[in-house]
């Protein structure tokens, strides 16, 4: 489908939009066709996330044009317009509210109500035909929606957002959370959707699918309009290098010395919900990689390694020495740290500042007495910063004053501190765009080179691959084998991740009320 | 601020300015950072000056002092609380409490326990009863705000039965001159505020304790898994704040000269208020000693003016009424202002990291 002959949907054109100093999108154009599946592919940071939130209304361009339907759209175009004019959005988060059943879910904000009663048989009609688009007749609509699979959550989104007679529905990052099986179903959807002349604007980091699925593609890079074009003059590696922009061989750092002695030794660890115990060993200078789909036990694995949750059994040793894991109070004693998944929920403290982010957890080693020595507590903080090229403004200002590739390297800088041995990094590139990732993976092969043993999991192979000497890959709470990370490819790496007899894993089935959320969707 | 860029490592530009910032309390912090009360305070002393002879005489400001000091150690008390993001309901029956006990001590064994005895053992009471709110907090997680609104009703409720509901009087002469006293001319009552503030002061500022304080109050989770001890912080910040409470409570009864079983009755929102006034933030993690301070001097000093002005008292509960609403909207204005730039990289707020690209 080359030619625009039926009005676009949505078209933008020299769009823009900045947030202070830092601007988001520039000069971007965009069509997108009815019946027609457009995908946007892009890095973090790239402007995607910007550009949904100005077609949907949730924030307002600075400059350029918006037309729906042909109609221009004036600037201070809000959520409510937007839905009104049949955008809808299927959220990566979903936007479900988990404490209601699925029939309020889908009806809310719109109850059929005769003089403000809820009209509750027009209400079940209603959400009944809007179960049967997505292929969900027979759910029952009182289920609370806090208790359905992820993959059946995603359909009831889906049909809401269709119920509200949406011309065009924009997927964000809408697999995430899916296994293979489920993914597959939701893309066979999204087909029908097509089908039925409904416009789709498909955004994902699997590049796979958007070749699966997209006739057009729009690249995006530093927030700027690369190139729209059919999908199918695309590869995946022509793909890439339009998002990319340039060869990225120099992103992850070269070879590392030898690995030195053990450094940390994870004896018969159980983690909650694990089946087995584990074994983990790894040596001064090491990086391992822990890969695994999300929900696998990889994020469960380093916490309980760090005393983050309770586990069930299992002893960690570091330096050969048996360490209290039992509180993360204990553990950073012994030389351990972890920097979680979300660093805002569980890292940093962000009305605090700069400084006191960085010496929280050594306080106590520089404060003779317990008591604060500002000047001490300076050099150390400044000790430990140096050479992590953290870019602030003074050392007092919030640390929430920082981007997220800074605010990380806050928080390496707070373990390093406390002179860590064992560093425990959970997606440490979540959010940080590309400058600044090639930054943190410097920096941890800086601090393996010297001597620290470091446990990486990421959900990105590239990254795993091209940063560790070895990849545990975790399934289902197992460990499901290890990998060289020098020999290894993404094919071995998801063919050991992937659940055994994939459709018939448990997580496919989509019936109500079996498998209880996984803790990752809850965070 | 954006770290695209891989250029050559910028260090912070003071690196060759040794004293420390931090040691170094420059006036654009005292009224930037959270000490909102100190203009307001100033404005109002000047004005009560020029509309009143009485305002600036030596009777009046010793008389003022007395007053504000006993709210002034409960701010200190509530500040403690409020800085973990808790709040504390209870403070004000563990003041009358305390000072009931004070008194029964001294009193009912006619002739009875020295002075001390009473002291200490109403200061116990006071720290038993943050002990047990601190601990429900701690360990079983509950609310705050349910914990010491069962607190406050269990002390006032035990006031009034060790009283039957009677005034505790009259108390040995030593007891009175513990409030009563003067040293260099200037009474006991505004020396024991002053020290309360500072002691409290330099216990957030200058010792790990306080530290982890604010950290906990930033960002409970974040400080667990720094290492903070979190829960005995907290249980130590409320049985501080329960031991303040009662030494206020001491204050107001040897002040008062008997042991009053409605003492205290509705001071928790007073030290509320002057927290609030004076900068602390509800969330937690936002305020400091001198802020609760200066807000108990401002709530003070509306009610001294009112008398002087001759003010119907009841004008002046919507006067600090407004001041809360205006305190806490000036704060939430500094927040949008300073916070919303905050946002890591401004446009993505929630990109999660790529899924596996094959």
């Amino acid at each position: 489908m080359g030619e625009a002959n039926p009005t676009p949907v949505v078209s933008l054109r020299g769009v823009g939009k900045s947030y202070r100093a830092v601007r988001a999108l520039a000069g971007v154009d965009l069509d997108v066709l009815p019946g027609e599946v457009h995908c946007l592919a892009g890095e973090n940071g790239a402007g995607k996330s910007t550009l949904i939130k100005v077609l949907t209304g949730a924030v307002n361009r600075d400059e350029g044009e918006y037309r729906v339907a042909g109609t221009p759209v004036r600037t201070g175009f809000t959520p409510a317009e937007a839905r009104a004019a049949g955008i809808g959005v299927v959220y990566q988060e979903l936007s479900l509210l988990p404490d209601l059943s699925v029939g309020d879910n889908l009806c809310l904000g719109r109850l059929p109500n005769r003089a403000g009663v809820v009209d509750r048989r027009g209400q079940r009609a209603a959400a009944e035909r809007m179960l049967d688009r997505v292929g969900l007749r027979g759910l029952d609509l009182s289920t609370v929606v806090g208790e359905l699979p992820t993959a059946t959550r995603q359909l009831v989104e889906i049909a809401r957002v269709l119920g509200h007679d949406a011309k065009l529905v924009i997927f964000d990052e809408p697999t995430t959370a899916l296994s293979t099986a489920e993914a597959d179903e939701l893309l066979e959807r999204i087909r029908a959707l097509r089908a039925e002349g409904v416009a789709v604007l498909y955004v994902s980091h699997r590049l796979e699918e958007m070749f699966a699925i997209g006739d057009r593609v729009t690249v995006l890079r530093d927030g700027t309009h690369v190139t729209t074009r059919p999908m199918a003059e695309f590869d995946h590696d022509s793909l890439i290098q339009a998002m990319v922009g340039r060869t990225i061989t120099n992103l992850y750092p070269g070879q590392r010395a030898t690995p030195g002695p053990v450094r940390l030794e994870v004896r018969g660890l159980r983690p909650v919900g694990f089946p087995e115990p584990v074994d983990l060993t790894v040596r001064a200078g090491e990086v391992v990689g822990l890969a695994g789909l999300l929900g696998s036990g990889r994020s469960e694995l380093l916490r309980a390694v760090f005393g983050a949750d309770p586990k069930l059994a299992g002893t960690v040793l570091v330096d050969g020495e048996r360490v209290d894991t039992g509180t993360p109070r204990a553990a950073a004693r012994a030389g351990l740290g972890l920097l979680t998944e979300d660093r805002k929920e569980s890292g940093l403290m962000l009305g605090l500042s700069i400084e006191e982010n960085v010496a929280m957890a050594s306080l106590p080693r520089i404060s003779p007495l317990g008591l604060i020595r500002p000047g001490r507590v300076r050099r150390h903080v400044r000790a430990a910063t140096e050479g992590l090229r953290v870019k602030f403004g003074e050392w007092s200002d919030p640390v929430s004053s920082l981007s997220g590739g800074n605010q990380q390297k806050t928080l390496v800088a707070r373990w390093r501190a406390t002179g860590a041995k064992v560093l425990l990094l959970d997606e440490p590139t979540k959010g940080v765009d590309v400058g600044a990732k090639a930054d943190i993976y410097q920096v941890v092969a800086d601090l393996a080179a010297a001597g620290l043993a470091v446990v990486v999991v990421s959900s990105y192979l590239p990254e795993l691959l091209g940063l560790c000497d070895r990849i545990v890959v975790i399934r289902e709470q197992r460990v499901a084998g290890e990998l060289d990370a020098a020999t290894a490819t993404e094919e071995d790496v998801l063919r050991l991740a992937s659940p055994v007899g994939d459709t018939s894993s448990s997580h496919a089935n989509s019936a109500p009320g079996t498998g209880a959320a996984h803790p990752e969707e809850v965070q | 601020m954006t770290d695209v860029s891989t250029t050559a490592p910028k260090t912070p530009r003071r690196a060759r300015r040794e004293p420390d910032d931090s040691e170094i309390l420059r006036l654009s912090q005292v009224f930037a950072k959270g000490l909102g009360g100190i203009p307001v305070l100033l404005l109002l002393a000047f004005a009560l000056s020029l509309a009143t002879d009485s305002f600036l005489t030596g009777t009046n400001l010793d008389n003022l002092g007395r007053q504000v000091s006993i709210y002034a150690v409960l701010a200190a008390a509530e500040l403690l609380v409020i800085l973990t993001a808790g709040i504390d309901l209870s403070v004000g029956s563990v003041v009358g409490l305390a000072g009931v006990v004070a008194a029964k001590t001294m009193f009912e064994t006619t002739g009875g326990l020295p002075v001390v005895w009473g002291v200490l053992l109403a200061l116990l009471v006071g720290a038993v009863a943050g002990l047990v709110n601190g601990l429900l907090v701690a360990f079983l997680k509950l609310p705050p705000f349910i914990v010491t609104l069962g607190m406050m009703g269990i002390a006032r409720g035990t006031t009034l039965l060790l009283t039957q509901g009677r005034t505790v009087q009259p108390l040995p002469e030593g007891f009175a001159t513990l409030a009563g006293g003067e040293f260099l001319g200037v009474a006991n009552l505004i020396w024991l505020m002053l020290l309360v503030t500072v002691v409290v002061g330099l216990l957030l500022r200058r010792t790990v304790w306080g530290r982890y304080v604010y950290a906990i109050g930033s960002n409970a989770e974040s400080a667990r898994l720094t290492g903070v001890p979190v829960r005995l912080v907290q249980v130590s910040a409320y049985t501080l704040a329960g031991l303040l409470a009662a030494f206020a409570g001491v204050l107001l009864a040897s002040r008062l000269g008997n042991g009053v079983p409605t003492a205290g009755d509705g001071y928790e929102l007073q030290a509320i208020a002057a927290c609030v006034i004076g900068g602390a933030s509800l969330f937690g993690a936002r305020g400091t000693a001198l802020g609760a301070l200066v807000g108990a001097l401002v709530v003070g000093l509306l009610n001294n003016g009112g008398t002087l002005l001759g003010v119907d008292p009841f004008w002046l509960q919507i006067a600090i009424g407004v001041l809360i609403l205006a305190a806490v909207a000036a704060e939430h204005l500094q927040n949008l202002r300073t916070r919303r730039p905050a946002g890591p990289t401004p446009g993505q707020p929630s990109q999660p990291a790529p899924e596996a690209a094959s």
